[in-house]
């Protein structure tokens, strides 16, 4: 088994799933010829053509929209958007028709359609880069959002999405693409689509996360194991829908939870996490569920991207709160 | 400069028979008859509080029927709210209309290939031109049509929809109703650009104009752009120049922004059912007292269509869960429980 990073993964997957589905097809900018701007389609075009991999012309609405018609002729489409920043165009596609047709032609249509793009902040990206706008699709009914932290995770969550009847947007955490490498199974596995994953397992304070964050969870949560503190890290993996089981046992069993995430706090999916574990785990809670996120400011420019980015000192300082009796 | 002449068949009623034969000539005839009783039917219907807020498609039955007559039942049809009359030829009963009409997410009908009318303005033209790509793709022998007004074309996904098509040559054809208003907004206030269908040379496509009151043009320019398209042409923008009699929708008043005098001549000689009726008569082929009998059996059959409507049961609150998702999720599941814990 090769050791790859999540680069490696995906465009390993999508060279495999291509093979293996000739319905598969990829489109975005500068996808084709020039294999992506973080090179996920690597020698994709090389190998099945721009028939099947497509340069598309600059427009974000006219990706996904045309792939909602893709999806529905027949076809299974990966629309790529070349940085969640740029993704806004292409919200309407995703609220007013992909995330609708199926409740609106009472199941008569579906769109098996998957809308990858990069997201997140950590690597000094230019402006408007680096947001991490998932609340505004897990906020959309009839989506499905996931978000994969490892190599692993990546090709085997990019596998259920592609063979998911309903529309899935794919996140991938901009930071993580290189960073770590680890042994991934060639050929098809799937990660489930909705299930959360233990990274850590800890009887003292569950901390949920995503994404890059989980990287910066595990880090912390080690430093707090070599000071006799068990922190259960739950890296989340699917958005929507929330694995709920998996966050109900969790804080159940520890009684503490932190939440972790860098998009801004107001209206970011911590609270909604908050709320469902005051439906499903508050008796047993021993201190209040605390969050740590970006702040309600535009994601800014780098210069200043360190003081916005959850760090080790800031969800150290609050985890050691949340452990207070 | 390009000239853009309208497009017109009935004027040449020598030639006409020749492009349209006088039995798909009538059989057009009649259902535009049809589409506009069900429509009237409609108009009361809301009025009597039995139906919700309806868009009527008054004048515009040449351009509905005519271009739905050019297409093949393996064609997309992608309609917007005013289609019904397209959709009904394509094989949507006007029972689901209703339906729709009433609050209930119904347009479709089985196989029939369209999707739910867009609601939101031109978003639905990208859909067209994936559609006509996946057709292509799959060697299908089909095309894909946007139904859409004036109004869509000051739309961003109006330029990208037609940008991708003519990239990617597309098997799609656009057809802009060109009924004159947007709601209450005249359309030389959507662009400066003399006519729409000159957008198409900025997109490296064909563009035509036509009289979207000569319901056997209409059927004619569709044909064509069809023909082009299955011949790798590429695709075609159509602008059909019609008039929309009616309100905007029966929650529109239409005495706010234009003179009852404007409509005069779009009820009398231009109205497309009376234009089609007089060379029908001039054909031999329709009779003084046809249109009664036509008028009667479409009375007929559209209040078979609202009875059996009507008759429908009653919805119910699992329907608006289980068609969000293939599978219900978890959440869904409890809500609809919280839901019908509450009704009982």
């Amino acid at each position: 088994m090769a050791e790859q990073n999540m680069v490696q993964a995906l465009n390993t997957a999508l060279h495999e799933m291509f093979e293996g589905d000739a319905r598969i097809l990829l489109m975005g900018e500068d996808v084709g010829k020039n294999g992506g701007v973080f090179r996920v389609s690597e020698g994709l075009f090389d190998k099945f053509g721009g028939q099947r991999v497509i340069d598309t012309p600059l427009a974000e609405s006219g990706i996904i929209g045309t792939a909602i018609g893709l999806a529905v002729g027949g076809m299974r489409p990966i629309a790529e958007v070349q940085f969640m920043g740029f993704l806004y165009p292409g919200l309407d596609q995703l609220f007013s028709h992909a995330g609708r047709l199926r409740a609106r032609s009472v199941g008569q249509v579906s769109v098996p359609l998957l809308v990858r793009m990069p997201y997140g902040g950590g690597i000094r990206a230019p402006e408007q880069h680096a947001d991490s706008a998932e609340a505004y699709l897990t906020h959309t009914p009839g989506l499905k959002v996931v978000v994969p932290s490892t190599p692993y995770d990546a090709k085997g969550l990019l596998y259920s999405a592609i063979e998911d009847p309903d529309p899935v947007i794919f996140l991938e955490p901009i930071r993580m693409y290189r960073l770590g490498r680890m042994e991934v199974p060639e050929g098809r596995f799937t990660v489930p689509i909705g299930q959360a994953r233990v990274a850590k397992t800890g009887s003292d304070l569950t901390l949920i996360c995503w994404g890059a964050m989980t990287h910066l969870a595990m880090t912390v949560a080690e430093d707090f194991q070599k000071r006799g503190i068990e922190i259960e890290v739950l890296d989340l993996r699917t958005l929507a829908p929330l694995d709920r089981q998996a966050i109900a046992s969790s804080v159940a069993k520890t009684g503490r939870c932190v939440i972790l995430h860098e998009a801004p706090r107001t209206g970011g999916l911590a609270g909604e996490i908050t709320a469902l574990i005051m439906e499903v785990a508050f008796w047993y809670l021993k201190a209040p569920v605390a969050r740590v996120t970006g702040f309600d400011v535009p994601y800014p420019a780098y210069a200043w991207e360190d003081f916005y980015m959850p760090n080790p000192e800031r969800l150290s300082r609050v985890i050691t709160e949340t452990l207070k009796d | 400069m390009q000239a853009w002449p309208i497009y017109r068949v009935m004027g040449d009623d020598a030639n006409a028979p020749n492009l349209v034969s006088d039995d798909l000539a009538l059989r057009i005839y009649k259902d535009m008859v049809l589409l506009r009783t069900f429509d009237e039917k409609a108009l009361n219907l809301q009025r009597q509080g039995r139906v919700g807020t309806f868009p009527p498609s008054l004048g515009q039955e040449a351009t509905e029927i005519g271009s739905a007559y050019a297409l093949s039942k393996k064609d997309w049809l992608v309609p917007s709210y005013r289609d019904h009359g397209a959709l009904y030829v394509h094989g949507v009963p006007f029972e689901n209309v209703i339906l729709f009409a009433m609050g209930r997410a119904a347009s479709l009908a089985g196989d029939v290939r369209a999707l739910p009318s867009s609601i939101p303005i031109a978003t639905h033209l990208p859909h067209a031109v994936g559609l006509a790509m996946a057709m292509q793709m799959q060697g299908e022998e089909s095309v894909a049509i946007a139904y859409f007004g004036d109004g869509a074309t000051s739309e961003g996904d109006f330029h990208e929809a037609l940008n991708f098509a003519g990239v990617f040559k597309a098997p799609a054809i656009f057809l802009c109703q060109n009924n004159g208003w947007a709601i209450s907004v005249p359309v030389s206030r959507q662009t400066a650009s003399p006519t729409l269908a000159q957008k198409a040379v900025a997109y490296g496509i064909h563009g035509v104009r036509v009289d979207g009151n000569d319901a056997l043009a209409v059927y004619q320019t569709v044909k064509q752009a069809r023909e082009r398209a299955l011949s790798k042409e590429g695709p075609t923008l159509i602008e059909s120049l019609t008039y929309r009699l009616g309100p905007h929708t029966t929650a529109d008043d239409p005495t706010r922004y234009r003179q009852a005098e404007d409509l005069v001549p779009w009820r009398g000689e231009h109205d497309p059912i009376v234009r089609l009726g007089v060379y029908l008569e001039k054909q031999g082929v329709l009779g003084p007292k046809d249109l009664d009998g036509m008028k009667k059996d479409a009375q007929e059959w559209v209040n078979q269509a609202v009875e059996a409507a009507e008759a429908m049961p009653k919805v119910k609150p699992i329907e608006m869960f289980e068609h969000v998702y293939a599978v219900m999720p978890p959440r869904l599941v409890q809500q609809l429980q919280d839901l019908e814990g509450g009704v009982q």
